[in-house]
C-alpha cells in the first residue's frame, strides 16, 4: 500500500540517506531505527509530504503522492514531536479542532471517548497549558484513538510517556494493525508490537 | 467543498478562541494605534486647519504599524507547537486555511481599528462625511494590510531576527494602501469626492485577497521543509 522507492534525502550538504527503497502493506508495521541524525525524522517527513525528497518517490495505493495529495492525507495522521496542540484551549476542543480539520467533526460523546480512553477522561475541559509534557503527549494520542485513518506515522510516540502510556500505545498500534491498518513508527524503545525493522545511517 | 469551508471556519473559531483567552494579544495592537495617533495632536498643537491636513495620513500610518506589530505572530505560535504541520497535513488546500488565519488576524487587529477610527478623528477635527470616508477606507484597507503582512509573515517564518525583516520586507508593500487610504479622505476634504480612490482599494483589496492565501501558503511549505 505504502511504497517508497529510491529515495534520498540531504540536510544542509550532508547526505542523510540515499537508494532507500521499502513496502509496508496492510496489517504490518516499520519500526525505524537510526542514532540521532540519521534522518528518522526527515524521512517520515518526506513520507508525509512535509519535506521535499532530493530523489525517489513515496507511492500510496500505487499512486505518487505528491500527484494527490488531498486524498493521502485524508488516510494519514502525523505525529510529530510537537504535538500539534493549542496550550489556550481544553483537550476536548483541541480535539474537537483536529478532527475538523481533519475533515470528520467528531461528536462531543466520541471526543469524551476518546480521551478516556488515553487517560485524560477527568481533564478533558481543563486547558491544556495546565497539562504536564506526558499528558500533552496523551492528548496527542488522542487522535489516533478518534480518528479512522489507514496510515499512522509516529515521530517517537514513546518518549515522555509513563510505562502505562506506553502499554497503551502498544496496544493502539496492535489493534489498528489487527484492522488492518499500516504503521510508521521511529522509536528508541521496543514498541511490543510485531514489526519490521529499517535502520538508517549504516 | 462544505468540508473544506467548515475545516476554514473551525481554524477561525480557533483563532477566535485562542486569543479571547489571551486578551493582552488583541488590546495591545489597538492601545499601539490610539496612542500613536493621540500623540501627533498633543505635538503640533491646536490648530485646526493643520490637524485636519495631517490627520488622514497619520491614522493610516497609525494603522500600518498597528497592523504589523502582531503580524509575526501569526504562523510563530503554530510552528512551535506544531499545528502549523497539522495544518499543512490537512486535506483541505493550505491556501484556505492561510485565508481563515488571515480574516482571524483582520478581525483581532484590523476591525477594532475601524471601529475606534471615528474617536480619532474627532482629535483632528475631521468632518462627520470625512470620518464616514476614512472608516470606509480603513475597511477596505485593513484586510489588505493583514493578506500581505501574512506573506511576509509566512516568508520570515522562523529566521533570526524575523521581525525586523518582516517590517522590512512589507511596509514598503504597504504604501499603495497608504496612498490610496489617505488620499480618499485627503480628496474628500478638498471637494472631489472619495469614489476614484474607494475604488481603487477595492480593487487593491480583490487583487490580494485572490493572491496572497496561495502565496502565503506556498511560503509555509518551504518554511516547515
Amino acid at each position: 500500500m505504502l511504497s517508497v522507492q529510491q529515495l534520498a534525502c540531504e540536510r544542509g550538504r550532508t547526505r542523510l540517506f540515499s537508494d532507500l527503497t521499502f513496502e509496508v502493506q496492510s496489517g504490518q508495521c516499520l519500526h525505524v531505527h537510526g542514532a540521532n541524525g540519521a534522518g528518522k525524522t526527515s524521512l517520515l517527513r518526506i513520507v508525509c509530504g512535509l519535506a521535499e525528497a532530493v530523489q525517489g518517490q513515496v507511492c500510496w495505493r500505487g499512486e505518487n503522492t505528491r500527484q494527490d495529495p488531498g486524498s493521502f492525507r485524508a488516510e494519514l495522521v502525523y505525529l510529530g514531536h510537537a504535538p500539534g496542540l493549542k496550550d489556550e484551549l481544553t483537550a476536548a476542543e483541541n480535539l474537537h479542532f483536529q478532527s475538523q480539520i481533519d475533515g470528520c467533526a467528531l461528536s462531543p460523546q466520541q471526543i469524551a471517548a476518546a480521551l478516556q480512553r488515553v487517560g485524560l477522561g477527568r481533564q478533558q475541559h481543563l486547558l491544556l497549558r495546565r497539562f504536564s509534557q506526558g499528558q500533552k503527549r496523551r492528548a496527542a494520542l488522542a487522535r489516533l484513538v478518534a480518528r479512522p485513518a489507514r496510515l499512522w506515522v509516529l515521530d517517537e510516540p514513546l518518549a515522555a510517556l509513563d510505562h502505562a502510556a506506553q502499554q497503551l500505545v502498544s496496544q493502539l498500534v496492535a489493534a489498528h494493525l489487527q484492522a488492518g491498518g499500516l504503521a510508521l513508527v521511529t522509536s528508541h524503545q521496543p514498541l511490543g508490537v510485531e514489526s519490521m525493522d529499517l535502520r538508517l545511517g549504516v | 467543498m462544505s468540508a473544506h469551508l467548515r475545516a476554514c471556519a473551525a481554524l477561525l473559531l480557533r483563532d477566535l478562541r485562542s486569543a479571547a483567552r489571551r486578551p493582552g494579544d488583541v488590546a495591545t495592537p489597538l492601545f499601539f494605534f490610539v496612542v500613536v495617533s493621540a500623540l501627533f495632536p498633543l505635538a503640533i498643537g491646536p490648530e485646526l486647519g493643520t490637524l485636519r491636513l495631517i490627520g488622514p495620513g497619520i491614522v493610516w500610518v497609525g494603522a500600518l504599524l498597528s497592523s504589523i506589530l502582531a503580524m509575526h505572530r501569526l504562523f510563530a505560535a503554530d510552528l512551535a507547537d506544531g499545528s502549523l504541520e497539522q495544518l499543512a497535513l490537512s486535506p483541505t488546500p493550505l491556501g484556505l486555511l492561510v485565508a481563515a488565519k488571515v480574516l482571524a488576524h483582520w478581525l483581532l487587529t484590523g476591525a477594532p481599528l475601524v471601529l475606534v477610527a471615528p474617536l480619532i478623528a474627532v482629535q483632528f477635527d475631521l468632518s462627520l462625511n470625512s470620518t464616514l470616508v476614512l472608516v470606509l477606507a480603513l475597511l477596505l484597507g485593513t484586510p489588505v494590510l493583514s493578506l500581505i503582512g501574512a506573506v511576509g509573515a509566512a516568508l520570515t517564518l522562523g529566521l533570526r531576527g524575523a521581525e525586523l525583516l518582516l517590517c522590512l520586507l512589507v511596509l514598503p508593500l504597504y504604501i499603495p494602501v497608504l496612498v490610496f487610504g489617505a488620499g480618499a479622505v485627503q480628496a474628500q476634504l478638498g471637494g472631489l469626492g472619495a469614489q476614484a480612490h474607494v475604488s481603487v482599494l477595492l480593487a487593491i483589496l480583490t487583487v490580494a485577497a485572490f493572491l496572497c492565501p496561495w502565496a502565503g501558503s506556498a511560503a509555509l511549505r518551504i518554511a516547515l521543509e
